[in-house]
């Protein structure tokens, strides 16, 4: 079918069944992304960011619609789809160096013909001399960069980002921000971001796609018309800026518009009735 | 598919890192393991000083006050009795550490494994637990007599005794670490496509091996005092059964001798699992 698209999200739908009653998290949500492309995605707290990536790895099924990786329907975890989470998710009974193996050992392949391409990446995120040590001897930055490798290491072809750093300070969140870059630019993966920073996802994707507030479905998208590679100081110019409030608007535009509606509910859990 | 893995279909896990405000179990020992910890000559030096200040004013009294030996043996008469008995209290000793060693092995294990294959099933856990904590609660040396009705003047009951004490100990301590999931990792583990088979051996089971340490530990401990007490109802040999026949002559060195060699296990046990857990489970500290 889509044969040109590596991800295709055909109209997916999640409902939660928690104890409260059901939870309608995602509706009817498309989003269709091509090989090499950087996409983010982006919407209020709470709109179905995370439901919408746990369903494309496979980790849950969504209630309906389907979804597709390299033509294939989604069923359960793909070699070829990396996750990078909100929190390195280190393991810490292992050093870094196993916890970067961890993926490949898990997938009972041989660790001697990654070694190489690993040192290479461990490079690249300057984490070079730290392979012995352990999680909580590192920083939450050389932390997300060691999981970032994990993710890296067995060369899926997609990676899927869930507000990877979000957790991170904002100095060291800009300097992620430039590494993912790099690393995109070097390795030409598909990437699929979520992030609730609009800056961020106007700096680093091709595309955004812009979810409305819960029960999440598309409201817009927008093609990033800048520069690549971004220039220096790219974020301070007045082109970027506009980009970023026209998106900015069109979200406060859809929470307004369900607010008068009556069907606004913050993030918090409540129940559809 | 385990429960862990079928609720992690239907929720997002938390993701904050020791996200587990530690919820242990009914016993948590796990502060023994820090307990002692010995940092540089200066410490060894103290612990030294106080031993000899001990010592010595335990032997100066006794012989300020000419206390008789029946009464109260001195440091130096408690020695003497350990060198000059040690080779009729010597087969006494590899008895009791037979039966400690045999009656853990079988306890150990048969706890170890019930806890790994209860967790996985909640509702057996609860079916369980209560007979669990009668077990934990009855002292065991009652039952020695009864199984000596059965198995008569052999080494079984005591055994018996001690596997049903340090079984359950290990057990509830086991069950609390394999209690500990963190659905983060276990996502993780999943995203690459773990079995249930991986996702125990290489998550579960390594979050729960501190507090399986701290169970080998305790119920060690609680063996080697079943297995005394065992030795003091059942049998004609042990080091329990030694400790009876002095204090019945009320020769007290060598009764001290003997409770130096049973404390002497006892520290050896504590030694052997406090270094396991420095080398396996310090990541937790
Ligand atoms: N297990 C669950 N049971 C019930 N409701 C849930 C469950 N998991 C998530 N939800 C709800 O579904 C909605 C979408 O959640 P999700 O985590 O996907 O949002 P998000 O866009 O990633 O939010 P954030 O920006 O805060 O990360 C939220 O309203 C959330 O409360
Ligand atoms: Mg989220």
């Amino acid at each position: 079918m889509n044969d040109d698209y590596v991800i295709v999200v055909d109209k997916v739908t999640k409902v939660y069944q928690s104890e409260r009653g059901p939870v309608h998290a995602l509706d009817r949500f498309s989003m269709k992304v091509k090989e090499g492309d950087f996409v983010a995605i982006v919407g209020p707290s709470g709109c179905g960011k995370t439901t919408l990536l746990w369903g494309l790895t496979g980790l849950h099924p969504f209630t309906s619609g389907k979804a597709y990786i390299l033509g294939e329907e989604v069923g359960k975890p793909k070699r070829e789809v990396g996750i990078i989470f909100q929190q390195a998710n280190l393991l810490p009974w292992r050093t870094l160096i196993q916890n970067i193996y961890f993926p490949l050992e898990i997938m009972k392949e041989n660790v001697d013909n990654y070694s190489e391409r690993i040192e290479d990446l461990i490079e690249s995120v300057e984490l070079t001399g730290f392979e012995e040590h352990y999680p909580r001897e590192l920083s939450g930055g050389m932390q997300q960069r060691a999981s970032i490798v994990r993710a890296l290491s067995y060369d899926p072809k997609i990676l899927l980002m869930d507000e990877p750093f979000g957790a991170l300070d904002a100095y060291t969140r800009d300097e992620m921000d430039t590494l993912i870059l790099k690393i995109w630019k070097k390795t030409k993966k598909t990437i699929a971001f979520v992030t609730h920073r609009i800056e961020e996802a106007v700096y680093l994707a091709n595309r955004v796609y812009v979810m409305t507030p819960r029960p999440g479905t598309n409201s817009a998208v927008f093609d990033i018309d800048l520069p690549r590679p971004r220039p220096e100081g790219i974020t301070m110019e007045r082109k970027f800026f506009e980009i970023v409030a026209e998106i900015k608007r069109t979200i406060v535009r859809d929470v307004e518009k369900q607010k008068k509606e009556g069907k606004y509910q913050s993030q918090a859990y409540s129940t559809i009735t | 598919m385990d429960i862990y893995e079928k609720q992690l279909q239907e929720e997002i896990p938390e993701f904050e890192e020791s996200q587990q405000p530690e919820k242990m179990g009914e016993l948590d020992l796990s502060s023994t393991m820090s307990a002692v910890k010995i940092h540089g000559w200066k410490q060894v030096l103290g612990i030294i000083a106080v031993a000899i200040f001990v010592i010595g004013g335990w032997e100066l009294l006794i012989r300020i006050f000419k206390v008789p030996e029946f009464v109260f043996p001195a440091p130096s008469a408690i020695a003497v009795a350990l060198v000059k008995s040690f080779h009729n209290i010597l087969p006494h000793f590899l008895v009791t550490l037979g039966e400690l060693s045999a009656g853990y092995a079988i306890g150990a294990t048969t706890g170890l494994v019930l806890a790994a294959v209860l967790t996985q099933v909640p509702y057996l856990e609860k079916i369980i637990t209560p007979y669990i904590l009668l077990l934990i609660t009855t002292p065991t040396i009652a039952l020695v007599p009864l199984l000596m009705l059965k198995l008569g003047f052999t080494i079984w009951p005591r055994i018996i005794a001690v596997a049903l004490a340090s079984g359950p100990m290990v057990m509830i301590n086991s069950v609390t670490g394999f209690r500990r999931t963190d659905l983060a990792k276990i996502a993780l583990a999943k995203s690459y496509g773990a079995t249930t088979f991986q996702i125990f051996t290489k998550i579960r089971f390594p979050l729960a091996l501190p507090m399986i340490i701290v169970g080998l530990l305790v119920g060690g401990i609680f063996g080697l005092i079943t297995a005394v007490g065992s030795d003091m109802v059942g049998g004609k040999m042990g080091l329990g059964n030694k400790l009876a026949y002095y204090s019945s002559l009320a020769r007290m060195a060598n009764f001290f001798a003997v409770i130096l060699l049973v404390s002497a296990i006892g520290i050896t046990i504590w030694i052997i699992f406090s270094s396991i857990g420095k080398k396996w489970a310090s990541w937790q500290e």
